[in-house]
């Protein structure tokens, strides 16, 4: 298992492996943002935790297609379903590297880039940790969209669209957290909920993602 | 040590391919498949391997013993010979790979990129990866395409010392390998007439 994520890292930032496409995308959306709303720093700072989750998730979904697919190519997953390895452990391992190299440069990027957005003092704090909850289940759930559409050729439209929905309620509580940070409302409700998304979707997501996958290596 | 085949059943595209396929393998023995294209001979392996379900029949003893290798290698561009090698032997809880680059003859490429390999090194690279898989039955879908005489005379050593060693190979190819252990199996009996089962998969799944 390790040596599949130091694998997994390894490529991804290897010439030609993709890290980084996320964060420069979240990175161009965020510091467009400002330019395309003006110069309202009062509604900038109002809006900046839900632009701030909705750049991260979209940064998410843009690598979600190279997940699975360059695996299935090469024939790495047919090898690895016979391999000694459990095949959901093997993709709960894919989603711990997809998220170590997609998921957490987003979270330390965010209060960089929440300073472009006049994000208030005392929301930095529960941005990143909303971010650090959530992006886990970005990872396992879009590890389960890749799985699904892995045989397609150029099926990143029918991956975006069977995933977004997926994403919504880690959106929904994600930015609810950062908003109330930003306000010095209570975060103990949606937070709290966040946690639970990720913590199920952790669990139950390489389940599904295994079956779905072995379905489609047929 | 047996892998025993009883009266497999396999189909591709829900439309099935061959019927009743049965054959018993021992240690040291060697399998070689024959049939025209398209007969079922990836499926039938695909299905031995346990990559996707028989419409009928048994395959007894497959279980965790196989080293699976077919047309695409699970080779990444981007590391290096040693790197594709050390992490396959690492998944299957090995450590050794000198072994396997002597075998082959890639001690002199350990450190370039799979991807700037020949279509034969590539090749060799990937079945390279069987002796570092410590597995007994190799289970090799036209192990030869892309490789040189020389390279397929590497090969069938290979394949001769790990039958020797108490391995098992079963393998679909239409060239002579020259292996003395191995025995011939033409699936062109075993063709399944098509119009009798159509679409029985989806009624078993309903």
């Amino acid at each position: 298992m390790k040596a599949l994520l130091i694998r997994d890292i390894r490529l991804a930032v290897r010439a030609g492996g993709g890290f980084g496409l996320g964060l420069a995308f979240f990175l161009i959306v965020i510091v467009m943002v400002p330019f395309a709303v003006g110069a309202d720093t009062e509604l900038l700072s109002k809006i900046a935790p839900g632009v701030l989750w909705i750049g991260a998730l979209l940064a998410c979904l843009l690598s979600l297609d190279r997940l699975l697919a360059l695996d299935f190519e090469d024939g790495t997953l047919d090898l690895l379903a016979t391999a000694p390895l459990p095949f959901e452990a093997a993709l709960s391992v894919k989603s711990l590297a997809h998220w170590i190299t997609t998921g957490l440069p987003l979270v330390i990027a965010a209060p960089v880039l929440g300073v472009l957005m006049n994000l208030p003092t005392q929301c930095y704090g529960w941005l990143v940790l909303s971010l650090l909850l959530g992006t886990p289940a970005l990872s396992v759930i879009g590890t389960f969209g890749a799985a699904l559409t892995v045989g397609i050729k150029r099926g990143g439209l029918l991956l975006s669209l069977l995933v977004l929905p997926l994403y919504v309620p880690t959106l929904i509580f994600g930015a609810e957290s950062a908003r109330r940070g930003a306000v010095g409302a209570d975060v103990s409700t949606p937070m709290l909920l966040l946690a639970g998304i990720s913590a199920a979707a952790i669990a139950l997501m390489p389940f599904a993602s295994a079956a779905v996958l072995k379905v489609n290596l047929r | 040590m047996t892998l025993a085949v009883t009266n497999l059943t396999i189909a591709r595209g829900g439309l099935p391919v061959l019927a009743d396929v049965s054959f018993v393998l021992e240690t040291g023995q060697a399998l070689i498949l024959r049939g025209p294209n398209g007969v079922g001979k990836t499926t039938l392996l695909r299905t031995i391997a346990g990559l996707q379900p028989s419409l009928n029949g048994t395959v007894a003893g497959a279980q965790d013993q196989i080293a699976y290798a077919a047309h695409s290698d699970g080779l990444k561009a981007m590391l290096s010979v040693t790197e594709n090698l050390t992490f396959w032997a690492e998944v299957f809880g090995q450590s050794d790979i000198s072994h396997a680059l002597k075998a082959f003859e890639l001690e002199n490429l350990s450190d370039r990129l799979a991807g700037t390999l020949s279509a034969g090194q590539k090749r060799r690279l990937g079945l390279a990866r069987l002796l570092v898989t410590g597995r007994p039955i190799w289970v090799l879908d036209e192990p030869t395409v892309s490789l040189d005489t020389a390279s397929v005379t590497m090969f069938a050593a290979a394949v001769v010392a790990h039958l020797n060693s108490g391995g098992m190979a079963l393998i679909a190819t239409h060239i002579d390998l020259g292996i003395e252990q191995a025995s011939l199996l033409d699936l062109t009996p075993f063709i399944a007439l098509n119009d009798v089962a159509m679409g029985s998969s989806d009624e078993e799944f309903l």
